[in-house]
């Protein structure tokens, strides 16, 4: 078994005339490298409306019905994070509460607040109550504020992971950019924070360093926007690994920290 | 046959990368099914005079014949012609130049002099764009990337010069080619490292938009590991004689 714990779909309200074909293309791939599960958000509506990591509470809706419908059409093979936005903190509630009813496994949190701001707080309540892992994206490393967003660091990311010791987190992409030693050093001693690593970046010394930082424990396989990448780690991840330690990356993490019955061998 | 036109040997200043000794690259081309690499001496990118690793390199592919130097030349420093016709001499598949990293305008006039004396030599220059992503470069490496015009300058300033860019994404190289004649985009070569597979298929597009025999098989390991540019043509559905072209072909008409 193979899951991707960080993937993205679009649809018919974003700015992409190629949504169709991207998602064809994911699902197609997926096949090729193995992948039984694609745990994939949907951010809004991807820019057209409003911003990417800033969704408006419609747009926030709009995505969330577009990858519940995309996972009604593939029930074998995609599952959902609920994304919220945390400064819409009721709307981000009852989102959280009608994805999960309809399915969804996760909660998705962008860059629309710091990773250690009190409004994620309730987020992280509700995600113990209902025992689902938050997904935050992460700037390896943010030595200043980039336009478009309000990216967190892992350094953050671990103190709101210090105040929710109950609550998985995902660390996204380690390789999506920026300085990943920095985040592997802050995350080491942080039980609760998991690793993705996903992201176009693929450098020689990275998997060895996650390893060498949390173990196999804590790492999760996934690909983001480059499923090339994604299958190009998993081969070395292959020779790097005993075959007990490369599932643990591969799907039992991921077994672990999402609900009980989210994927099919679990 | 697998030829990787984009590796490299020695430590990286910016940061600790494992495994950059002749055996080790080649345990990992090994590992990857690539027969041979163009082999580019690290360390001395960032030296004031990048042709000083130049001996190392020789003698580091004389012991090892899978690897094929790919010396430097610095064409502002006084004697680069002799560095040129040394790399001519022992018949060296490319030799590189990363003018933002030694300090030259990317499209002055030292460069234009280094393309046409390429042309004339019949010596393909190889260029990189980057060697890592922007964000995550050290806070001391602050040499800008190659910009796309410096290439279209370059393919414009002889008309015998070939190119091989490494490490250019999808934007780059649309930028280049639909930039220039159709003469001036067949005598530029694009290795796979830095362009996107699936799902946005920047690869499956520019195989498409801008043509297979322009793209060459290269990683740019042990900076990045070279099982990502296997892996992306694996995503793909080419024919064999595309994926052969892309492999080695198109590398080894380089030379002729």
């Amino acid at each position: 078994m193979l899951i991707d714990v960080h993937a993205h779909f679009y649809h018919e309200r974003t700015p992409r005339a190629d949504w169709r074909e991207r998602n064809t293309s994911r699902l197609r791939a997926g096949d090729k490298i193995g992948i039984t599960i694609h745990v994939a958000s949907v951010l809004g509506t991807w820019g057209r409306t409003s911003p990417i990591y800033f969704p408006s509470p419609t747009d926030v809706t709009a995505g969330n019905d577009a990858l519940l419908a995309l996972a009604r059409v593939h029930p074998d093979r995609v599952r959902g994070y609920a994304c919220v936005n945390p400064n819409h903190t009721d709307h981000a509630r009852e989102e959280i509460a009608r994805c999960v009813a309809g399915g969804m496994v996760g909660i998705k949190l962008a860059a629309s607040r710091r990773a250690d701001d009190p409004l994620l707080d309730p987020i992280c309540a509700i995600a113990r109550e209902r025992r689902l892992p938050v997904l935050h994206h992460v700037w390896q490393h943010r030595r200043r504020d980039w336009p478009g967003q309000e990216a967190s660091d892992a350094v953050e990311l671990c103190r709101l992971a210090g105040r929710h010791p109950d609550v998985h987190l995902i660390l996204a992409h380690i390789g999506g950019g920026g300085d990943w030693e920095h985040s592997l050093r802050a995350v080491r001693g942080t039980a609760n924070v998991f690793v993705d690593l996903s992201g176009s970046g693929a450098d020689g010394g990275m998997l060895e360093a996650c390893l060498e930082a949390v173990g196999p424990g804590r790492l999760l396989w996934g690909c983001d926007l480059t499923m090339d990448t994604g299958l190009a780690k998993l081969r070395y991840l292959e020779r790097l690994l005993r075959p007990d330690e490369l599932e643990l990356v591969t799907w039992r993490n991921a077994a672990r920290i999402f609900p009980p019955g989210a994927f099919p061998a679990d | 046959m697998r030829t990787d036109v984009n590796a490299f040997l020695g430590a990286y200043p910016f940061r600790r990368v494992p495994r950059t000794s002749p055996e080790a690259v080649l345990a990992a081309m090994d590992r990857t099914k690539i027969d041979e690499a163009w082999v580019s001496h690290l360390p001395s990118v960032f030296w004031r005079d990048p042709a000083a690793g130049n001996a190392w390199l020789y003698e580091a592919s004389s012991r090892y014949p899978r690897l094929k130097p790919v010396p430097a030349v610095h064409p502002g420093l006084p004697g680069w012609e002799d560095v040129l016709a040394e790399a001519a001499s022992r018949a060296v598949p490319a030799v590189r130049c990363d003018p933002t990293f030694y300090g030259l305008d990317p499209m002055g006039s030292e460069m234009r002099v280094l393309a046409a004396a390429c042309g004339t030599t019949r010596v393909p220059l190889l260029l990189a764009v980057r060697f890592e992503d922007a964000r995550q470069r050290h806070p001391r490496d602050t040499s800008p990337e190659l910009p796309a015009a410096a290439v279209r300058a370059l393919l414009r300033a002889d008309g015998d010069v070939r190119l091989v860019v490494t490490h250019a994404g999808r934007e780059f190289v649309e930028e280049v080619h639909f930039g220039s004649t159709p003469d001036e985009a067949a005598r530029v070569w694009w290795d796979i490292a830095w362009i996107w597979g699936p799902p946005e298929d920047h690869l499956a597009t520019l195989l498409t938009t801008v043509g297979a025999e322009r793209f060459v098989f290269g990683t740019g390991q042990p900076l990045r590991i070279p099982e990502a540019s296997a892996a992306k043509l694996d995503l793909l559905d080419l024919d064999a004689g595309l994926r052969a072209a892309i492999d080695s072909g198109n590398a080894a008409k380089l030379g002729t």
